[in-house]
């Protein structure tokens, strides 16, 4: 990103410590991940030091450092999807994308990454893509499904 | 338009009335997670399309969840004098044939989920009549919400709303009651009175804990400080439990006029809603309710004429399982890692910034509009002794309905499995019900027969905890469901605490070279002391329940841990280290789809043809990686599992 398009984001955020988590998504959300120079511009412009960043940036989950795909992929391995075979649709996109969970695809399209409990649990096993959520899965069904995305 | 006085109020009541209850037709299509998940905002959009080229007069309504997200998508139509009828896993092809059915004045039996005759206005005390006039053809027969076991026994007071109105519609939350309570409490209490309140009518956190609210809201309003905050934990991580999901995008106002009593009751002049980062639409619907209740004068300055002020920030989560906690979700909203600290000193004395914080479930706040409309008394009769009113729970996993009920406490595990819930699917026999998410235990059979509130679980190694209640059946492996929670809590561990970060990564070790067929005998009580450890040095709820998976599948199921490691089987066959597939060579018609489906190029055979006799079909037990695909694709069932 730009300083300047950050020093927007900062600006409608607020310049306090507290901002730090939604500023940090804002930039996740357009670049899919977080750049190593904006995180030391945010560091310079608000007087937060670098590891305290990194430090959030390592703590949650919504947030990474590392490029994520074109298409997020959330499969869902809460309590009642895994009783519902949730494992083995992580374990079909692992092999059909051949990535292991936490990674992305050489050509960037998918990112694989596994949450816990979107609350969908009626309709599981449950994977969510781009904020799409896919209810009732079966192993059979993501070869198909992984065509819909471009 | 900002709202002043009561006769505001109860304008904008009588204008929600019409938008509830309008002259011609409305369809509601029930939006919430559950709902689109299944396909609702095509059935929406289909009937919207229909609507418009056909020049229909039919109003189009969205609503939350009604409950039965087992039945989504779920229409309903509303016609005066009309009883209101329910559809169930409404199609798009569907909702068009059923919406030009009941222009006709017929409904589609076999499609029908039940019928409603009136509506219950649990704020008002009063029931809403549909004062029928004509039935429909073709509605003789259809239940009546009432009668369906699913619905029989729950008594809707956190629900009151969801399914029945549309969230992003403030009066028609007014017109069912709400910021009447409100007003009485600005209008016509002192905040001493609302906190005696609370405290008489019995209500206890329903986040898990179960802290006497009233009592917490007292703490708060006598510490010491000028500035003090309300919190509402939305971060409801718990796998399973979606509770607080579905009053947040079905009735998010319901939260918003708990904390502003609350805040009143306390004074605070801020409160923040954290919400998790997994919750989208909840966030959206809070944005869009937030902004009305501004607009409506019902947030900011001078509320309702009453002189109070008081503000709401949302707070959106980083996807971060500990920030439930109360001081990590405190820490998090300062704008640092959500990591615990010890609790010396409560957060009602020091929370927030170091300022006096009351921190409530959603639920919680939820709950309050009703007990200053209806008074304690009327709340306390409900439940047991101890545990006051409702519980919300998740009823998920190995069962016929799965869905959001609420009903008094001291209803039994057995009524919810088997009334409510239906039992178990093809027939298949009960084995647990897991309660409490990660910080609780597993039920067997034998203790089903006991009541549901705060304190009766956890008598034997579980907790009712936030409400999330999975069953599980005989294909359900104990041993494996242990290690689920244990990988679950270590990836969630925010590391601080060494008996925690180590423990939890310890037992999940040990769970899984017992899944793999590497266990030993003296691993049980290697866990066990493992467990002990990790509860007891652990400064957090996390550190400090997660050892109750463990014990309590140890405790009931001790018989299916030897079994992995003295016989190295998988009684459940589930683990996946212990499990042969094998074809059946007399039940194998040679068909082939094993092999093609087979990502491990373990399967051999020859197709049998018209022209051709086949060989029957054999895994080779070296390159089969037990994926299980093979066994999904068999359609004759010659696959076997051992």
């Amino acid at each position: 990103m730009t300083q300047s398009e950050i020093d927007t984001i900062i600006e409608e955020h607020g310049r306090k410590e507290s901002a730090i988590l939604a500023i940090l998504q804002r930039i996740q959300s357009k670049e899919n991940y977080l750049p190593k120079e904006d995180l030391e511009y945010i560091s310079q412009k608000l007087k937060i030091p670098l590891t305290s960043i990194f430090r959030i940036a390592t703590f949650y989950n919504a947030l990474s450092l590392k490029p994520r795909g074109r298409h997020k992929i959330d499969v869902c391995l809460g309590t009642a999807c895994h009783v519902r075979g949730g494992g083995k649709i992580l374990e079909k996109l692992e092999r059909e994308l051949k990535i292991s969970v936490g990674e992305t695809t050489k050509d960037k399209k998918f990112s694989l990454e596994s949450v816990r409990c979107l609350g969908c649990c009626s309709l599981g096993p449950v994977a969510v893509i781009d904020g799409q959520v896919y209810g009732r899965l079966t192993q059979d069904k993501i070869p198909s499904l992984l065509k819909e995305f471009k | 338009m900002k709202i002043r006085t009561k006769t505001d109020l109860e304008k904008i009541k009588e204008r929600g009335i019409e938008i509830l209850y309008p002259k011609g037709i409305k369809i509601s299509v029930g939006m919430a997670t559950c709902g689109i998940s299944t396909g609702a905002q095509k059935v929406y959009e289909t009937i919207q399309n229909e609507v418009e080229k056909s020049r229909l007069p039919i109003i189009i309504n969205q609503t939350g969840c009604i409950g039965f997200c087992q039945r989504e998508p779920v229409v309903d139509i509303l016609e005066p004098g009309k009883p209101r009828v329910f559809y169930q896993e409404v199609t798009p092809e569907k909702a068009m044939r059923l919406v030009h059915e009941w222009i006709e004045n017929r409904v589609i039996k076999d499609w029908l989920f039940f019928k409603m005759e009136d509506e219950e206005w649990i704020v008002d005390n009063k029931f809403w009549n549909y004062s029928i006039k004509q039935l429909p053809k073709g509605l003789d027969g259809a239940y009546i919400y009432r009668q369906i076991p699913f619905y029989n026994k729950q008594l809707k007071i956190a629900l009151r709303n969801c399914g029945f109105i549309n969230p992003d519609h403030i009066e028609e939350y007014i017109a069912r009651g709400g910021y009447f309570p409100l007003y009485k409490a600005l209008h016509e209490m002192k905040p001493e009175d609302i906190i005696e309140e609370v405290k008489r009518s019995g209500l206890r956190g329903r986040g898990g804990a179960g802290f006497p609210t009233g009592q917490k809201w007292e703490s708060c309003r006598r510490a010491k400080g000028d500035i003090k905050y309300v919190l509402c934990n939305a971060d409801e991580g718990d796998p399973g439990a979606y509770m607080d999901r579905s009053v947040l995008e079905g009735d998010p106002h319901s939260v918003i006029e708990g904390m502003i009593i609350g805040a009143y009751a306390i004074g605070a002049h801020e409160g923040f809603i954290y919400v998790r980062d997994e919750y989208p639409l909840a966030i959206k619907k809070l944005q869009t309710a937030i902004h009305q209740a501004e607009e409506f004068g019902l947030l900011g300055e001078d509320i309702l004429g009453s002189g109070f002020s008081f503000k709401i920030n949302l707070f959106r989560g980083g996807g971060a399982f500990v920030c439930g906690e109360s001081t990590a979700l405190m820490a998090s909203i300062e704008g640092k890692v959500g990591e615990p600290r010890a609790k010396h000193i409560h957060t009602t004395e020091s929370g927030l910034w170091d300022r006096p914080s009351n921190l409530n479930n959603v639920e919680t706040w939820n709950n309050i509009p009703v007990i200053i409309s209806r008074g304690s008394e009327w709340y306390s009769k409900i439940g047991t002794d101890k545990s006051k009113g409702t519980k919300v729970f998740s009823i998920v996993g190995k069962v016929n309905n799965t869905g959001l009920i609420e009903v008094p406490m001291g209803i039994t595990l057995r009524e919810i499995v088997y009334e409510i819930g239906g039992g178990i699917p093809e027939g298949k026999k009960f084995k647990a019900v897991q309660t409490g998410g990660p910080s609780g235990g597993c039920i067997p059979e034998s203790l089903l027969d006991l009541p549901v509130d705060f304190d009766r679980l956890t008598e034997v190694g579980s907790m009712m905890g936030s409400g999330g209640m999975i069953v599980m059946d005989e294909s359900t492996c104990m041993v494996d469901v242990a290690k689920y929670f244990m990988n679950f809590l270590k990836d969630e561990s925010c590391g601080k605490c060494t008996s925690c970060r180590e423990g939890t990564k310890r037992m999940h070790e040990i769970l899984t070279e017992i899944t793999e067929g590497r266990g030993k005998l003296e691993y049980l009580d290697l866990l066990e002391e493992l467990g002990w450890v990790t509860a007891e040095a652990s400064l957090c709820a996390l550190g400090g329940t997660a050892p109750n998976p463990v014990l309590s599948t140890l405790r009931y199921f001790r018989d299916e841990y030897k079994e992995h490691i003295i016989n190295r089987r998988c009684p459940a066959k589930v683990c996946r280290a212990l499990l042969k597939y094998r074809i059946l060579p007399e039940a194998c018609t040679m068909c082939g789809r094993c092999a093609k489906v087979c990502p491990a190029d373990a399967i051999s055979g020859k197709r049998k043809t018209k022209k051709e006799d086949g060989i029957p079909f054999k895994i080779d037990e070296e390159k089969c990686i037990k994926c299980g695909m093979c066994f999904e694709s068999c359609k004759f069932n010659a696959i076997e599992v051992q």
